[in-house]
C-alpha cells in the first residue's frame, strides 16, 4: 500500500528535520521526505497543520498478559497503544509466570506473534521469580530475544547478586533497567512521605527509599561498566544524582512517567486510587525538578509506565488499591499539555524523549523517520483539546491518573509498518 | 447560617463558622438528654446505619444513643475486615445499605479515607465515626464541646494533646477544630509517635511531657495502642508511664490549676494516665461521654437536615 | 409598592397584655399551680411579659419558661429555610401545672401541635390553655385559642408580621401582602 502524507510539519531530532514536508511510504518503508512531492498513492493523507513524528517507543510497559489477562492482554495493550501513537513497546517481566527463562520468553513470544498490533520487545528478569535470590540465564534470554533485564517492581537488593547480573548485561551489551527503591524503607507506604500523609493519615514512601537506591545502583554500574537506565524518576535527590553521574561520565539513562512531571501529592487528597502509583506521586518542587531534569537532557525518556489494574482492585479504600495507572493512550497528550505547550521543551526534545532516546538505549532501529527505515509514523494534531474518560480508553483497564482533565494534543493517524493502524475521525 | 453538607468526612474540611454552628446546635440539644423523656421526633421515620468494621462500643453506643433521642431507627451492622478476607466490597455494602432506604451511614474503617471512597458511590449521607490514622470527627467536636463549657471559650485557649499522635485520628480531628477555633495546640509524645512534618498542622512539639502541661489549660490524653503499628518500635508500657503518664505530681506542677483532664476512652489506667488523676475533679472523662450524644444528635440533625436545603 | 397596615402599636400590644393577664388569672382563679411556656422565639417574650403583668398585679411570681419547637414540626422537610435549633429552658416541672402556652400569632395551628407534642414529653399538666397575641384564621387543625388578643381576619396571600422590643426593636404589628415579599 502507497501511502502519501501531504503538507504536514515533520518533526525527526534523528535527521534533524523540523518543516513542512510530504512523505512516501511504499511497501511498508518510508521511500521519500520532500517538499512537494507529487507521486500517485492508494491512500493520501492532508497534513496540513499537523504535525508528523515517528512513531513513540515506550520503554515501561505492562501488558499482564500471561497471567493477568482479566488486566490487560497483548492484543488490548497493543491496540491501545496505537492509539496513543505508541507504535514499539518494552513489555515488563512482572507477568505470571515472569518472564525470566526460555521457556516464558518463547510462551511470550507466541502470544506477540499471534495477538500483537504494535512492535513489542521483551525485557527479562534479572532474578529468578524476580524474587532477589538467584541470577536468570542472562545469554540465553538475550538470545532468546531479551533486549534489556529488570526485576521492576522491585530492585535487587543484594548488592553482589546485582553486581553480577550488571557484568554480565555489560558483557552482553544490554542495558539494565534499575527500579530504584530500598523496600525496606518504603515498606508499608502508599503515598509520599510528607505533611500531606500525616493529613490525610496514611503510610508514607519516602523520598530516600528511592534516590539512595539510585546512588547505590550508580556505584555498582560504575564498577561493573555496564549500561544502567534508571526508571520512573519521581524525587529531585534522584534527578541530581543522575545529573552528577552523568557529569562523571558513568553510562546512565533516565526516565519519568507523565504523572511525575504533571501531578504532585495534593492529587492524593481525596484517596482517590488512581493517584496511587509506585514511586508516588512527589510533592511540587519535585515534579518542578523533573521538569527541568527534562529541559536539561538529565532525564533521557519519557515512558508511561502503563500498569493496567481492573475496576475492582481501584475501587476499594486507598491502602488496599493496587498501584499504578495506566498510560499508553495519554502520555503524549500529557507530555504536549504539560511540557510543549508552557514552553519547557520544543517539540523535538519532545519527539527524541518519546521515540529516538529510548531506540537508542535499547538498540533497536525505531524512533527516526530516515528513508528506508520501516514506516511508524505519528500523525498528530497539536491543537486538539480532548477530556480523558473512561469511555474513551482501548486498554481493559481505566485506572488512569488523568480522568476528567483536560489534554491537548491528539493522534489523528497511527502508521506502523506502513499500515494505518489507527485513523480517529478527523 | 445555613448547613449544606450532606457528609461529615472530617474537621479539616469545616470552616470556623461551620464548627461553630454544630457546637451551637449541640448545646441545644444537651437540654433533650435531661428531660424525663429524652427523646424528640426530629429524625422520626428516618433510618440511621452504624456500619462498623472496627469493633467500638462507646462510639457505636453514643451514636445509637443519640439517632434514637431523635427518633431514628438505628441499624447496627459489625462488619468483618481484614485484608485476608475478601467480603463484600465498602461500594457495595454502602449500595445495598442506600437500597434499603437508609438515610445516614455512619462508617467506622480501619482505613483512612474510607468515608470519602464511600461518599462518592452513596447519594445518603456519610458521617466518619472514625477512619484509619485520619479523622474521628464527632470525638473532636466532643473533645472542643467540653472544652468550651468549661472555659466559656476556645480561642486562647491552650491544650496539649499527648500520646501517640502518628497514628491518632483524634488527634487530628482535634488539632484541625482546636486550631481553627483560636487555640493553641501542642502536641507532645516520643519522637517516634509524632508524624512527619505536624508542625505544618499549627501545633508546637514537645518531647517533654512537663513542659506541656505546665502552660496548659487542659490535656487531651490519648489511649495507646501499642498493638496498632507492627511496623515502628513502641516504647514499653512501664517506660512510657514512667515518661509520659499524666499522675498528680505532673498536674501539681502546672502553671494552671484549675487544669482540665480528658481522654476519648477507654482509659488505660497506669499507662498514659494514673487511675487517681482519671477519677479526680479535673478529670471531666465522663462529662465528654454526656456531650458525645449531644454533639452526635446536631451532627444527624444537621447532615439529615441539608438534602432539604439543596 | 410596599403594602403595610399597622394593626397594632406599642400602646395597644400593652393593653392587650394586661388584659390577657386579668383573664388568665380570672379563669384560673389566681396563680396557683400557674406556669407559662413561651414558643420561641416571640412567644417567649410575650410569656416573659405576662410573667411580669402577672406578679405586678398579683404580687406572686409565676413560673416562666421557653420552648422551641423546631424538633417537633412535622414540616422539617417543607421548610426551604433551614431552621436552627434552639435550646428548650423549662427548668421547673409542668406535672399538675395549668400550662398556659404562649405564642404571637395563631395561623394554621400546626407549630402550637408541635408545642403539644414537646410538653407532654415535659411531664403530665392538669391542663394546657393556649393564648395568643394575635388569630388570623385558617385553621388546618382542630385547635383553638383559650385568650386571644386579637382576631384579624385575613386572606391567605397575606402575612402577619410581629415585632418585639427584645428582637426587632419595636413593638407593632403589621399586614404584609405576601407577593411584595422577597421570596
Amino acid at each position: 500500500m502507497k501511502i502519501l502524507i501531504k503538507n504536514c510539519r515533520v518533526i525527526d531530532p534523528a535527521h534533524t528535520i523540523d518543516g513542512i514536508r510530504d512523505i512516501f511510504i511504499d511497501k511498508k518503508k518510508i521511500v521519500r521526505i520532500a517538499e512537494h512531492l507529487s507521486l500517485s498513492a492508494d491512500r493520501v493523507i492532508e497534513g496540513a497543520g499537523k504535525i508528523a513524528i515517528p512513531g513513540l517507543v515506550d520503554m515501561h510497559v505492562h501488558l499482564r498478559e500471561p497471567g493477568r489477562e482479566d488486566k490487560e492482554t497483548i492484543a488490548s495493550g497493543t491496540a491501545a497503544a496505537l492509539k496513543g501513537g505508541v507504535t514499539s513497546i518494552l513489555v515488563m517481566p512482572n507477568t505470571n509466570p515472569a518472564i525470566d527463562s526460555p521457556q516464558s520468553i518463547r510462551l511470550l513470544k507466541n502470544i506477540i506473534k499471534n495477538t500483537a498490533c504494535s512492535h513489542v520487545y521483551i525485557s527479562g528478569a534479572i532474578t529468578k521469580m524476580r524474587a532477589g535470590e538467584s541470577l536468570t540465564d542472562i545469554p540465553r534470554m538475550v538470545r532468546e530475544g531479551v533486549i534489556a533485564i529488570t526485576d521492576d517492581g522491585a530492585s535487587v537488593d543484594n548488592p553482589v547478586l546485582f553486581s553480577k547480573a550488571m557484568k554480565v548485561a555489560g558483557r552482553m551489551n544490554i542495558p539494565v533497567i534499575c527500579h530504584c527503591e530500598d523496600k525496606k524503607m518504603s515498606g508499608g507506604g502508599v503515598m509520599n512521605l510528607s505533611f500531606t500523609s500525616t493529613r490525610l493519615g496514611l503510610r508514607g514512601i519516602s523520598r530516600e527509599s528511592e534516590y539512595t537506591r539510585v546512588e547505590r545502583d550508580i556505584k555498582l554500574a560504575e564498577k561493573s561498566g555496564c549500561r544502567i537506565h534508571i526508571a520512573h524518576v519521581s524525587c529531585s535527590e534522584s534527578v541530581d544524582i543522575i545529573a552528577q553521574a552523568k557529569k562523571r561520565k558513568i553510562r546512565i539513562t533516565a526516565e519519568t512517567a507523565p504523572h511525575y512531571f504533571s501531578l504532585d501529592e495534593e492529587f492524593v487528597s481525596e484517596y482517590d486510587a488512581n493517584k496511587k502509583m509506585n514511586p508516588p506521586l512527589r510533592e511540587k518542587h519535585d515534579v518542578r525538578a523533573i521538569r527541568q531534569g527534562i529541559k536539561d537532557g538529565i532525564i533521557d525518556v519519557i515512558a508511561s509506565d502503563h500498569a493496567p489494574h481492573t475496576e475492582n482492585e481501584k475501587s476499594v479504600e486507598f491502602d488496599r488499591a493496587e498501584f499504578g495507572v495506566i498510560g499508553l493512550e495519554t502520555e503524549l497528550s500529557v507530555a504536549i499539555t504539560y511540557l510543549v505547550s508552557p514552553g519547557i521543551i520544543g517539540w523535538a526534545e519532545l519527539v527524541s524523549l518519546l521515540t529516538y532516546n529510548p531506540s537508542k538505549i535499547l538498540g533497536i532501529d525505531k524512533g527516526s523517520l530516515g528513508v528506508g527505515k520501516e514506516a511508524d509514523i505519528v500523525i498528530l494534531d497539536p491543537d486538539k483539546e480532548w477530556t480523558v474518560n473512561k469511555e474513551t480508553f482501548i486498554s481493559k483497564s481505566k485506572n488512569s491518573a488523568f480522568l476528567g482533565q483536560k489534554l491537548k494534543g491528539s493522534v489523528n493517524y497511527t502508521i506502523r509498518g506502513g499500515e494505518i493502524v489507527y485513523a480517529n475521525g478527523t | 447560617m445555613k448547613w449544606t453538607r450532606k457528609d461529615l468526612l472530617g474537621l479539616e474540611y469545616l470552616s470556623k463558622e461551620e464548627l461553630e454552628f454544630i457546637l451551637a446546635t449541640a448545646d441545644s440539644f444537651k437540654e433533650v438528654s435531661t428531660r424525663e423523656i429524652k427523646k424528640v421526633p426530629a429524625l422520626r421515620g428516618k433510618t440511621v446505619v452504624n456500619l462498623f468494621y472496627e469493633p467500638s462500643t462507646r462510639t457505636r453506643v453514643s451514636f445509637e444513643v443519640a439517632a434514637k433521642r431523635l427518633s431514628a431507627d438505628v441499624i447496627n451492622i459489625a462488619a468483618e475486615t481484614s485484608s485476608v478476607k475478601k467480603g463484600e466490597t465498602l461500594i457495595d455494602t454502602g449500595k445495598n445499605i442506600q437500597a434499603l432506604k437508609a438515610d445516614i451511614i455512619v462508617l467506622r474503617n480501619s482505613f483512612s479515607g474510607s468515608p470519602f471512597l464511600l461518599s462518592r458511590h452513596v447519594d445518603i449521607s456519610v458521617i466518619n465515626a472514625g477512619d484509619g490514622w485520619h479523622e474521628h470527627p464527632t470525638q473532636a467536636l466532643l473533645d472542643i464541646f467540653t472544652l468550651k463549657e468549661k472555659f466559656g471559650r476556645i480561642e486562647g485557649l491552650n491544650v496539649s494533646i499527648v500520646g501517640d499522635i502518628a497514628h491518632s485520628r483524634v488527634a487530628r480531628s482535634n488539632i484541625w477544630g482546636l486550631t481553627k477555633l483560636g487555640a493553641k495546640v501542642t502536641v507532645c509524645a516520643p519522637p517516634m509517635l509524632i508524624p512527619y512534618a505536624i508542625e505544618e498542622m499549627g501545633v508546637r512539639i514537645t518531647h517533654d511531657i512537663d513542659e506541656a502541661l505546665y502552660e496548659a489549660d487542659a490535656v487531651n490524653v490519648l489511649r495507646m495502642q501499642f498493638e496498632r503499628d507492627q511496623q515502628n518500635a513502641f516504647p514499653e508500657h512501664i517506660d512510657y508511664f514512667r515518661q509520659y503518664g499524666i499522675t498528680r505530681e505532673r498536674l501539681d506542677k502546672a502553671k494552671n490549676k484549675n487544669l482540665i483532664v480528658m481522654h476519648p476512652g477507654p482509659i488505660n489506667r497506669g499507662i498514659e494516665l494514673a487511675s487517681e488523676v482519671a477519677d479526680c475533679p479535673q478529670s471531666v472523662i465522663l462529662e465528654q461521654v454526656t456531650n458525645g450524644i449531644a454533639v452526635r444528635m446536631a451532627v444527624l440533625f444537621l447532615v439529615s437536615q441539608s438534602e432539604n436545603s439543596q | 409598592m410596599k403594602e403595610k397596615t399597622k394593626i397594632l402599636d406599642k400602646e395597644s400590644i400593652n393593653r392587650i397584655l394586661n388584659r390577657m393577664a386579668h383573664e388568665i388569672l380570672e379563669k384560673n382563679k389566681g396563680t396557683g399551680e400557674l406556669c407559662i411556656i413561651g414558643i420561641r422565639t416571640h412567644g417567649a417574650f410575650l410569656a416573659s411579659r405576662m410573667g411580669t403583668r402577672i406578679k405586678l398585679i398579683e404580687n406572686k411570681e409565676v413560673p416562666v419558661g421557653i420552648l422551641d419547637i423546631t424538633l417537633y414540626r412535622d414540616d422539617l422537610t417543607l421548610i426551604s429555610s433551614q431552621p436552627v435549633v434552639h435550646k428548650t429552658e423549662i427548668d421547673f416541672d409542668i406535672t399538675g401545672k395549668h400550662v398556659i402556652l404562649v405564642d404571637d400569632v395563631l395561623y394554621t395551628g400546626r407549630t402550637v401541635r408541635a408545642a403539644l407534642d414537646a410538653l407532654v414529653d415535659f411531664g403530665r399538666p392538669t391542663t394546657i390553655q393556649l393564648a395568643v397575641l394575635i388569630d388570623r384564621g385558617h385553621r388546618e387543625l382542630p385547635i383553638r385559642p383559650d385568650y386571644v388578643g386579637k382576631n384579624i381576619p385575613t386572606a391567605q396571600q397575606e402575612t402577619i408580621e410581629v415585632r418585639m422590643e427584645e428582637s426587632e426593636g419595636i413593638d407593632e404589628v403589621v399586614i404584609i401582602e405576601k407577593s411584595h415579599l422577597p421570596s
